[in-house]
């Protein structure tokens, strides 16, 4: 059997060289599923015959497989807020639940050019909203690395099922955090690219002017390669930026020598995990071992950002979530006697709690008297949050920060307390408030959980924060961490 | 800021949304916390500070103003609760 794990340029050269085939990949990750799955609940659906399908029409092709791409045969998971077609997408939510997209998502067709192929449609909160894959509608997912303890969210699913070895690779969203801080809780990668730098076409919106979708992977070159695949401008999202694709592989030399590296003590809370702390420092001092030049920053605003966040996208879901009214798609109340009932009675009972919470809070900071005083006020302060980063990036080559500012949880620590769950999130949301790329990946464990650095970068600078935290990783070697617990878990 | 019940049930009308008493006494609790949190925001000063519009400074992106091909409409209406001769079919509008 071969370990997913050992990265997709591994699983690939297998491929090339005969000693397996896609049907065996795919026939492991099915058999993955079936052994954990009933256990972390990774998966809404598994789609193992839509899967088997698209493989034969692949080798039918040729007899013998040769691989096209380095994705080429290499199956995947896909967060359920991405559309496939012919495959049911609900967010985790009952109100889209029986959806059939009747197209793909730009990133799942361009996954599908390259070869890849889907296994299945991964939990998460509710049309992204939660920290903890709590929110899904359905179940939570639990944390592979510990099962009592959360996975983070809101892509649970996507990265518990890589964390846990049932696919090599899964695309995520990330709108305040939602890639990173569960790769961080995890103990795997996790890229949030630049906004705009991969298409948006496909994903259901929850807040459009944070939301980006990115990979999660084992290793840092994996989800260089990955991104390569779904990166690029695209007609079907105007948003997409028209900006060259450079080689993401290309810097992942393991040399930082000369590098400037900002640290800001606004990452670094007085109420954070003591162990996060000293891990994140410690891989500070790796970097600097590596020849990267340490440089002391101020990211002034950041502390704002929370309240910043928790206004700006409950306003942009408010409005993203008005089509979701009993009418062209999913669930529909059979209560209502009139057009009015129907909307309101279906989005009621259709809606889970936090998704409620978020689309009346957006509706009460864009409602009539309040605007100035909270949408407009926290767009501003986006703007100095935005000015703050672009400051510090005058002076240093990228940032690293703890990705979150403690560890996994225990499932039901934090849902009693909405304000206490957005906390965890208060690292990774300043990020997407300016847009920025940025990298979770493992730096050691705290209270026997894995801790996540973060490396933020420049706008569509992508290429040096992986090329950051690949050297990171060559040099701490987590897959043996990662081995060692999962031998003692046995 | 404290939100009451009937300021609940206002937003809860705008976002079309039904909330039973229960719910809107709960929300009302909660609502309530997330704007106090947010509060913050108020004790900096903003005046003259531009409010973001596009993160990346993106100018509008202009396309040829050419039909494209659409989803087929049984296509379409394929996901709809409820149909009727190639329409969505929704509940009365007007009562009587």
């Amino acid at each position: 059997m071969l370990d997913f794990s050992q990265g997709i340029r591994k699983l690939h050269e297998a491929l090339r060289s005969g000693t397996t085939t896609p049907e065996e990949l795919l026939n492991q990750s099915i058999e993955q599923i079936e052994q954990k799955d009933g256990e972390i609940k990774a998966f809404l659906r598994v789609n193992d015959v839509t899967a088997r399908d698209r493989l034969k029409g692949n080798a039918a092709a040729s007899n013998s497989f040769s691989p096209k791409h380095l994705l080429d045969g290499i199956p995947y998971a896909l967060k359920d807020n991405m559309c496939y077609e012919g495959i049911e997408t609900t967010c985790a939510s009952k109100i889209l639940e029986g959806y059939i997209p009747p197209y793909t998502a730009t990133v799942a067709q361009k996954l599908d050019d390259a070869g890849a192929i889907l296994i299945g449609k991964a939990n998460m909160d509710e049309f992204a909203m939660g920290s903890s894959t709590e929110n899904s509608s359905y179940f939570p997912t639990k944390n592979p690395w510990q099962q009592d303890h959360v996975p983070g969210g809101s892509s649970g699913g996507s990265v518990a099922a890589v964390a846990a070895g049932m696919v090599p690779f899964a695309l995520g969203s990330d709108t305040g955090g939602s890639i990173r801080q569960p790769a961080a809780f995890c103990g795997v990668v996790g890229l949030k690219p630049t906004y705009g730098r991969v298409s948006r076409y496909g994903l259901v919106a929850f807040a459009s002017s944070l939301d980006q979708i990115g990979p999660i992977t084992n290793s840092v070159e994996d989800a260089a390669i990955v991104l390569q695949a779904i990166a690029g401008a695209d007609v079907h999202d105007a948003t997409s930026a028209h900006v060259e694709v450079p080689d993401f592989t290309a810097k992942l030399t393991g040399d930082i020598r000369g590098l400037q590296v900002g640290v800001a003590p606004e990452f670094f809370a007085d109420a954070m995990d003591e162990g996060v702390r000293q891990r994140v420092q410690e891989a500070v001092q790796v970097l600097k071992e590596l020849g990267a030049e340490i440089k002391p920053i101020s990211l002034p605003h950041i502390s704002y950002a929370i309240a910043a966040y928790y206004l700006l996208a409950p306003a942009e879901a408010s409005s993203n979530l008005a089509r979701f009214d009993g009418v062209r798609y999913g669930y529909r109340s059979q209560n209502a006697q009139n057009l009015l009932a129907m909307y309101s009675k279906t989005r009621s009972e259709g809606f889970g709690k936090e998704v409620k919470r978020r689309i009346l809070i957006g509706t009460y900071a864009l409602s009539s008297g309040y605007y100035d005083a909270y949408y407009k006020r926290a767009q501003k302060m986006r703007t100095l949050i935005r000015q703050d980063f672009e400051q510090a990036f005058s002076q240093v080559d990228v940032i690293v920060s703890p990705t979150t500012p403690a560890p996994a949880f225990l499932l039901g620590e934090k849902t009693k307390d909405p304000v206490t769950m957005y906390m965890t999130d208060m690292c990774t949301i300043p990020i997407n408030l300016a847009g920025l790329p940025a990298i979770s990946v493992p730096c050691g464990l705290s209270q026997g959980m894995p801790v996540g650095l973060q490396i933020i970068g420049k706008m569509f600078d992508e290429q040096t924060i992986l090329q950051v935290a690949d050297a990171y990783e060559k040099t701490v070697d987590f897959a043996a961490v990662r081995t060692a617990h999962s031998k003692e878990a046995k | 800021m404290t939100l009451s019940k009937a300021d609940v049930d206002h937003v809860a009308r705008l976002a079309r949304i039904d909330l039973s008493e229960q719910e809107e006494i709960e929300l009302a609790k909660e609502l309530s916390a997330i704007l106090d949190y947010a509060s913050q925001l108020q004790e900096v000063d903003l005046d003259g500070v531009e409010p973001m519009s596009h993160v990346a400074g993106q100018q509008p992106v202009f396309r040829q103003d050419e039909p494209h091909e659409s989803l087929p409409s049984d296509i379409v209406l394929k996901n709809a609760p409820d149909a009727e001769d190639q329409q969505f079919k929704v509940p009365a509008i007007m009562e009587g």
